[in-house]
């Protein structure tokens, strides 16, 4: 590293990356805190004298209580981890063939299908959800788990498709010639040696596919609609926040413990993660 | 063990590249030959359709006697190493060398048994429990080369193994290879871009430029009796020294001659230049037949000119100055005293001179 003068590196390094963590970090803070603050001071004004309003001195757990005893959370946290886990399996197999195939097999027009399957990524979900919801209603799925399991894949394929087609370029192609000569077939080879190679790519489109229906809430808003059968996103806004009433305790006490899930699948794969996205595979 | 037999092979890309053209090889059993010339050549082409992974445009490919133009690399027997080595990165030595033999069903104490005694002739028995990542350049080129050998194939396909190795490796590794062929009396194909590598390593060389086949021959024959100008140029290190002349006549003997220089032409080419008097040729000497002239040399096969630039090697020096218009190199002995431009007369060995035709570039 170049030597700086001392001033200039906390200058121009410490404290932008201080107001980064700052703005990013304070959220999650907020979260966390009024989930525990009791709620006699979550309706207390800020001018009062004895206020606190970035800690509390009486943490309590009344609202995770409340969030578990009173509403369908435990439900919620079943659905959306159901949902998230069978819509992801269903995008990592069909997304890994895909890339698979466009990354290596050589057909006519497999750079046009390359194309149409990014540019239906780019459809916003917006949009999507009516010919989607005519379609799950005409096939009688709504308000089923399939509903979501099978047209969050819609997002997710095009994704983890794109994410393994690159990762799949970056392995060299002597490794599968390699195979074929050592006696295995195209399928055996990509089984055998590519599948192998590819588990860092594989899986940081599997953590993404996974917190993308994690945290999806359109598609769970419209096609769900009994309290028991929502997924957390969904339940947590339409159950806690009634008429005009925030449950500001419990809401945010369903935010942090939805949260959780996520973070804890990123911490496990983080390394696996990063080496997905740079990608590379020395030989 | 077995013969592989090339006719008439083509290859054409579908962007309308044309890689290799007419090529025609009988490679013999038992075997080294080694395919030799500048990248785009299409020797690697030439070698990955033999091994299958690439399609033949036309013409025909046996091994032995059968004809395996569709035949999948699988069913060829052969095995191949890659420039890159192409280890599967997250098998260990053991398993990386036993991946073929499991494929093709083989018993599991066979498989043992094989490995170990590939392992024993490369020296790597120490490191079959590693991953390809814990492993030197060179002892991934061990194991991508053992993993070719357990197999017994009837023919074993080189891809430039020894580019990615530094200088002093790849030597040692030539010479491996070398004794790996000897002991294991299996045909090779070996593909690379290095002419030393080519004429050390191979029984025959085949030089390609362009998607042709330049000449095929022994290693010596290439550099003694090139067929044209390129193959002149390519073998051999530093290469060939190359002037522009016209023939002439005078004195009942031709002369080659050119600006500021008059050379005799040796009476071995006197038949064929009777028919050239007047025309254009490229005359050619190697910086070995050169040496500084001294009392014993013709003075018609000598040229006067000055030192541009000398280039002290060690054992030998690389004398560089202008004749003909052209830049030449001469190897002299070093215990010769010389001076950047001092006048000196070099004389050339009438017996090493080469003529080619300016047009076809072809051998005369």
């Amino acid at each position: 590293m170049l030597i700086e003068r001392k001033w200039k590196k906390w200058f121009y390094f410490y404290l932008p990356m201080a107001v980064f963590i700052v703005f990013t970090l304070f959220p999650f803070y907020w979260m966390a805190v009024t989930a525990f603050r009791p709620d006699a001071e979550l309706y207390r004004t800020w001018r009062q004298a004895n206020a606190t309003p970035f800690w509390t001195l009486e943490p309590t757990l009344e609202h995770f209580k409340g969030l578990l005893q009173t509403t369908a959370f435990p439900h919620w946290l079943w659905n959306t981890m159901l949902i998230a886990l069978v819509s992801t399996a269903i995008s990592l197999v069909c997304g890994t063939f895909a890339g698979y195939a466009l990354a290596r097999l050589k057909f006519r027009g497999s750079e046009f299908l390359g194309t149409a399957i990014f540019i239906t990524y780019l459809v916003p979900q917006t949009l999507l959800f009516i010919p989607l919801a005519d379609i799950i209603r005409d096939m009688h799925l709504g308000n089923t788990p399939w509903a979501l399991m099978l047209t969050y894949p819609t997002i997710l394929i095009p994704f983890c498709t794109w994410l393994l087609m690159g990762y799949f370029k970056t392995i060299p192609k002597e490794l599968e010639e390699c195979a074929r000569i050592d006696g295995a077939t195209r399928f055996g080879a990509m089984v055998r040696i590519i599948f192998p190679v590819a588990i860092p790519g594989i899986l940081s489109a599997g953590i993404f596919a996974f917190t993308l229906s994690w945290n999806e809430f359109i598609y769970a808003l419209v096609f769900m609609s009994s309290a028991e059968l929502k997924t957390v996103p969904v339940g947590v806004v339409s159950e806690l926040i009634r008429g005009d009433i925030f449950f500001w305790g419990q809401l945010m006490a369903g935010a942090l413990l939805g949260s959780v899930p996520v973070a804890l699948v990123y911490s496990f794969f983080v390394e696996y993660y990063v080496t997905g996205l740079t990608g590379s595979v020395k030989g | 063990m077995a013969t592989v037999t090339i006719r008439d092979l083509n290859k054409k890309y579908d962007g309308g590249f044309h890689a290799v053209k007419d090529v025609n090889l009988e490679i013999r059993d038992k075997e080294f030959l080694v395919l030799v010339g500048p990248s785009g050549c299409g020797k690697t082409t030439t070698l990955r359709m033999i091994a299958g992974l690439e399609e033949i445009t036309s013409g025909e490919i046996l091994i032995g006697k059968d004809v395996v133009n569709d035949l999948p690399p699988m069913d060829r027997n052969i095995a191949m190493v890659f420039q890159n080595y192409a280890l599967y990165p997250h098998k260990s030595v053991y398993d990386n060398m036993a991946f073929g033999l499991q494929m093709r069903k083989y018993p599991k104490t066979e498989i043992e048994t094989r490995v170990r005694e590939a392992a024993g002739i490369l020296g790597i028995q120490s490191l079959l429990e590693r991953k390809p990542r814990q492993l030197s350049g060179g002892q991934r080129q061990r194991v991508a080369v053992g993993r070719a050998i357990v197999r017994h194939p009837e023919v074993f396909l080189f891809d430039e193994p020894l580019s990615n190795l530094d200088a002093k490796l790849r030597v040692q590794m030539r010479v491996e290879l070398k004794r790996l062929h000897e002991r294991l009396e299996t045909t090779a194909i070996y593909v690379t871009h290095d002419q030393v590598e080519a004429m050390t390593l191979g029984d025959r060389v085949v030089v390609m430029k362009d998607g042709w086949v330049q000449q095929v021959g022994e290693p010596l024959e290439l550099y003694g009796r090139p067929a044209n100008r390129f193959v002149a140029g390519f073998i051999g290190s530093p290469s060939m020294n190359f002037v522009d002349v016209t023939i002439s006549e005078s004195g009942g003997a031709a002369w080659a001659s050119a600006e500021g220089l008059r050379l005799k032409v040796p009476p071995q080419f006197a038949e064929a230049m009777r028919a050239r008097l007047g025309s254009r040729l490229t005359l050619g000497v190697r910086p070995e037949a050169l040496h500084l002239a001294n009392g014993s040399d013709a003075p018609e096969f000598t040229l006067q000119t000055s030192v541009d630039v000398l280039e002290p090697l060690g054992n030998e020096i690389l004398v560089n100055f202008r004749a003909g218009g052209a830049p030449m190199v001469a190897r002299v002995d070093p215990g010769v005293r010389l001076k950047a431009h001092e006048p000196v007369r070099m004389a050339l060995d009438p017996q090493r001179v080469h003529f080619f035709d300016a047009k076809t570039e072809a051998a005369i």
